[in-house]
């Protein structure tokens, strides 16, 4: 994904990438299940509150012993994540901060010091502080976190949908004009409900899982059977969410994002009436031939279904990679332009920002040729970041993680939907304790699948959007550092130990606090 | 609301979070003090326990503090993170392992021994505030950048390069920028120390305190005292209000306070309160409360001093390789719209701040103990 003629070290680009990517992954480790816990504890410790019953204040802390041990490595995580932008990509900061910062100042002032106020008292106010300022605080503690969610999912969205900005070419970067453009997108709106939603479901299959281990062991019986009661009701209650508002997201994605859903779909070609594949045979590996191939091979597809996903209509038409290289008119009769086109308008965008920079910061200071370079610009601004790609192969993402990464998140959210009905089932109708132990062990490998199933989500959200740090705007090669790759990847294999070694002590002590279990007060 | 007064606003309130988080940083003070002040491993269980209340505030405001230089002075945020990478990845590496360091070090199955999480507790509260103290001192020393925007519209469309290889590591070999950075690290021992008197009712622990405090209060004393002769003797870097050109000025920093005598004031008084606070606390045997003027004189004076190194048109962030790089507010600060909508947003400061006071008086209510540590919940 290099760019030749840029004079950026090709290894810094892609060590930062995996830098950020590393870190991401494994931020996303803890922070679904510190959303989806808290959730669970917060439920528990409302029964407490309301029944005044002893076991239900055992078993809130129970869960909240564990949602310690993951939440710091959240916040471990987190704070690299969030410096990060500025130490990998310094540029990209600059071309957007003045849009970009604002999001993340807020999480700071609004979300963090929620978060971290009241989960200090969560843990250590049992006894120093009443139980309804206790109660408060764990459901301030969930709602600190979510609403950190809210403003980093915010600031996400708007990289894979930038709105409510212009670009000022005296300063040369982006500036914020709608803060409600920005902070009430669509596109952020429908990411957050999917992304916290999935992350109720993290929470959902842990606290089962856990609990039908529990009934493996013949232990803990009460406990383990109430929280599959509660754990059940938010899995399934959150899986059903999470299908609508991801085909809420899919359908936002195919009108700003048609090349990430062309890519997911391994469509080569579009058209109307399109089907929705179900499985092909696409090599993980390489890069399909999609100029030349008309389609994946032995695709088994469901008809209409993604035209139904991408447009709510059963004969809606979607672009496919080489239609949106090569250009195409929509349904609306609008065309959109060719990836050629778009290069080529870019590089005008480009030049004419330098030229009018020239012109009104230069010696000759000439007002009317700086106006004609500034109309230039402005007509090619939609297009300003093709200006840095050289061959438009760059322009489409790697299939094959898409395709696949897509399937698996759809895959085992369906199965999910599946699972948490039958121990509903089991819970309210049947006897869970007594319930055939393949649905105990089941349970248990729920756990990695969901993880599985909701980094896919991300795979799918981040490699889509390549080679976009923000869409149209501006590509990884022109977001970097100008740090020498060797230093990036230093920090990966330092940042790759590091968090690996603490995932590994990590669950370690969860392992440890579950097999101990809860400490009854009576 | 004029443009100039939302750049000075928004200066206020990431100097006011920047002092506030070297106050915040006896939590690191503390722990790089945990194996002389604790004794024994009870003794130090008990201070870790004590700083464990409230690590996360400090952890807190240096994110908070990320994201407001990034949300009001982005060309800041561009230019020293992405140029001064590895004094910026020291600094994360270090508050990466603190933060699991509280939760993990007593619990069955950390695989690396408590001992191990308590060393990352003595890293981090040594590394900590050494380095952060040294990259505030480039604030008034200089770093070796280069900004060009135009580079957007060439082959090569980083805008910020740092200037030589090292990347930020250079800043350690000016001796000033250690003499600052030593400061802070024994500024916030002392906060530390402070603290766990206060939090810690403990006698052992509080006799040992009173000894360590002496001797942290004469390093920073002297280091402090050198360095702030040093400040007021410099020459610094000004701007033009008009053209933006920046020059160097004699004595800029002593102008500065001699201008701006409101800060002059405020450093005073910071510093008189961090003495009153110290002295008033090794001369009683029984007065513990020399954490709250030492802190409030903490936050006054670096209140100041940050103040003092970007208001009255004074480059913050000076380039010693391309003197017109240099960043000020005027030149390195958000649009208007974005530091207005930010202005906004400020006003839930106050907010924050009365339920983390809230907060932090019940979880505080009785002092720690050996007792609680046993009886109750505890890392």
């Amino acid at each position: 994904m290099s760019n030749i003629l840029l004079s950026i070290d090709a290894g810094t680009i892609e060590w930062s990438r995996a830098q950020f990517a590393l870190t991401a992954i494994y931020h996303w480790l803890f922070v679904p299940l510190t959303l989806g816990l808290a959730v669970i504890m917060g439920i528990m410790e409302t029964c407490y509150y309301r029944t005044r019953n002893v076991f239900w204040k055992d078993a809130a802390r129970f869960w909240q012993k564990l949602f310690g041990v993951n939440f710091a490595m959240g916040v471990a995580t987190g704070i690299i994540l969030e410096f990060e932008f500025g130490t990998n990509w310094s540029n990209y900061s600059w071309f957007v901060g003045d849009i970009f910062g604002a999001p993340l100042a807020i999480e700071g002032i609004v979300a963090f010091f929620m978060e971290s106020t009241f989960v200090a008292v969560m843990f250590f106010g049992w006894k120093k502080v009443s139980a309804g300022f206790h109660l408060a605080a764990t459901w301030l503690t969930g709602v600190g976190a979510t609403i950190s969610a809210w403003w980093i999912l915010v600031a996400n969205a708007w990289m894979q949908n930038p709105v409510g900005c212009v670009f000022n070419p005296d300063t040369m970067r982006n500036e914020m004009v709608s803060f409600a453009e920005v902070a009430l997108s669509p596109f952020a709106i429908d990411k957050f409900c999917h992304t916290v939603i999935s992350a109720w479901i993290i929470g959902a299959v842990f606290t089962v899982a856990v609990s039908c281990w529990y009934l493996l062991k013949g232990r803990e019986k009460k406990l383990a059977v109430e929280s599959i009661k509660i754990g059940a009701i938010v899995g399934l209650v959150a899986s059903v969410g999470a299908a609508l508002s991801g085909h809420q997201s899919a359908f936002r994605v195919a009108k700003v994002q048609p090349m990430k859903l062309a890519a997911m779909e391994a469509l080569y070609n579009g058209g109307t009436d399109q089907s929705l594949t179900g499985i092909a045979l696409v090599n993980p590996f390489v890069q399909p031939d999609y100029a030349n191939e008309a389609e994946a091979p032995l695709k088994i597809a469901v008809p209409y279904a993604l035209s139904i996903l991408a447009t709510n209509d059963p004969h809606g038409y979607v672009p496919g990679i080489n239609d949106i290289l090569n250009g195409y008119t929509r349904p609306d009769g609008t065309i959109e332009p060719s990836a050629d086109e778009k290069i080529e308008r870019g590089k005008k965008a480009i030049d004419a920002l330098a030229a009018y920079r020239a012109a009104k910061f230069g010696s000759s200071d000439d007002g009317s040729i700086a106006a004609s370079h500034l109309q230039v610009l402005q007509e090619n601004m939609p297009y300003f970041g093709y200006g840095y790609v050289q061959d438009k192969a760059d322009l489409v993402p790697f299939v094959p993680i898409n395709f696949y990464a897509f399937r698996v998140m759809v895959g085992v959210g369906c199965l999910l939907i599946l699972f948490f009905m039958v121990v509903l089932f089991f819970a309210y109708k049947k006897d869970i304790v007594m319930a055939p132990k393949w649905l105990h062990w089941v349970a248990i490998a729920m756990v990695p699948l969901a993880y599985i199933a909701s980094e896919s989500g991300w795979l799918v959200a981040e490699f889509g959007r390549q080679p976009w740090t923000i869409q149209d705007l501006l590509p990884t090669w022109a977001s970097v550092s100008n740090l020498q790759s060797s230093s990036v990847m230093l920090t990966f294999f330092i940042f790759l130990i590091l968090f690996t070694t603490m995932l590994a002590v990590e669950i370690s002590i969860l392992m440890k606090q579950i097999k101990k279990g809860p400490e009854y007060e009576l | 609301m004029s443009y100039e007064f939302l750049q000075q606003y928004w200066w206020f309130l990431v100097s006011l979070l920047g002092a506030l988080l070297v106050f915040l940083m006896f939590v690191q003070g503390a722990n790089s003090l945990v194996g002389s002040l604790g004794g024994e491993a009870e003794g130090r269980r008990l201070i870790i326990n004590s700083t464990g209340r409230k690590w996360e505030f400090t952890f807190t405001t240096l994110v908070t503090f990320g994201g407001a230089f990034f949300a009001s002075f982005p060309l800041f945020y561009s230019t020293s993170f992405g140029g001064a990478y590895w004094l910026w990845m020291i600094i994360l590496f270090s508050f990466v392992l603190q933060a699991v360091s509280y939760e993990f070090q007593n619990k069955l199955g950390n695989l690396l021994g408590a001992r191990t999480f308590q060393m990352f507790l003595v890293i981090n509260g040594i590394v900590g505030p050494l380095l952060l103290g040294g990259a505030v001192a480039t604030f008034f020393e200089g770093s070796n950048f280069i900004v060009a925007k135009d580079n957007l519209t060439g082959m090569q469309p980083v805008i910020s390069q740092w200037a030589n290889a090292s990347h930020g590591l250079d800043a350690l070999l000016n001796p000033w920028v250690l003499v600052f950075g030593f400061a802070v690290f024994f500024l916030a021992r002392i906060l530390g120390i402070l603290y766990v008197m206060n939090n810690v009712n403990d006698e052992d622990i509080r006799s040992r305190a009173s000894v360590r405090l002496v001797g942290s209060t004469i390093v920073f004393l002297l280091l402090f005292v050198a360095y702030l002769v040093h400040l007021l003797m410099k020459d610094g870097y000004a701007y033009d209000s008009v053209t933006g050109v920046i020059s160097i000025e004699p004595l800029k920093y002593l102008n500065n306070f001699m201008e701006m005598w409101y800060l002059l004031v405020l450093l005073l008084v910071g510093v008189v309160l961090v003495l009153y606070g110290i002295i008033r606390t090794i001369i009683s045997k029984t007065y513990i409360g020399g954490i709250w003027p030492v802190g409030i004189g903490v936050v006054l004076t670096v209140l100041a001093l940050l103040l003092c190194a970007g208001w009255n048109n004074t480059a913050y962030y000076p380039s010693t390789a391309d003197l017109q790089s240099s960043l000020t507010i005027a030149n390195s600060c958000s649009s208007e719209f974005t530091l207005r909508t930010m202005a906004f947003v400020s006003l839930l400061i106050p907010f924050v701040l009365a339920y983390i006071v809230v907060a932090w008086r019940k979880i505080d209510s009785k002092k720690l103990d050996k007792q609680e540590i046993v009886t109750d919940e505890a890392y």
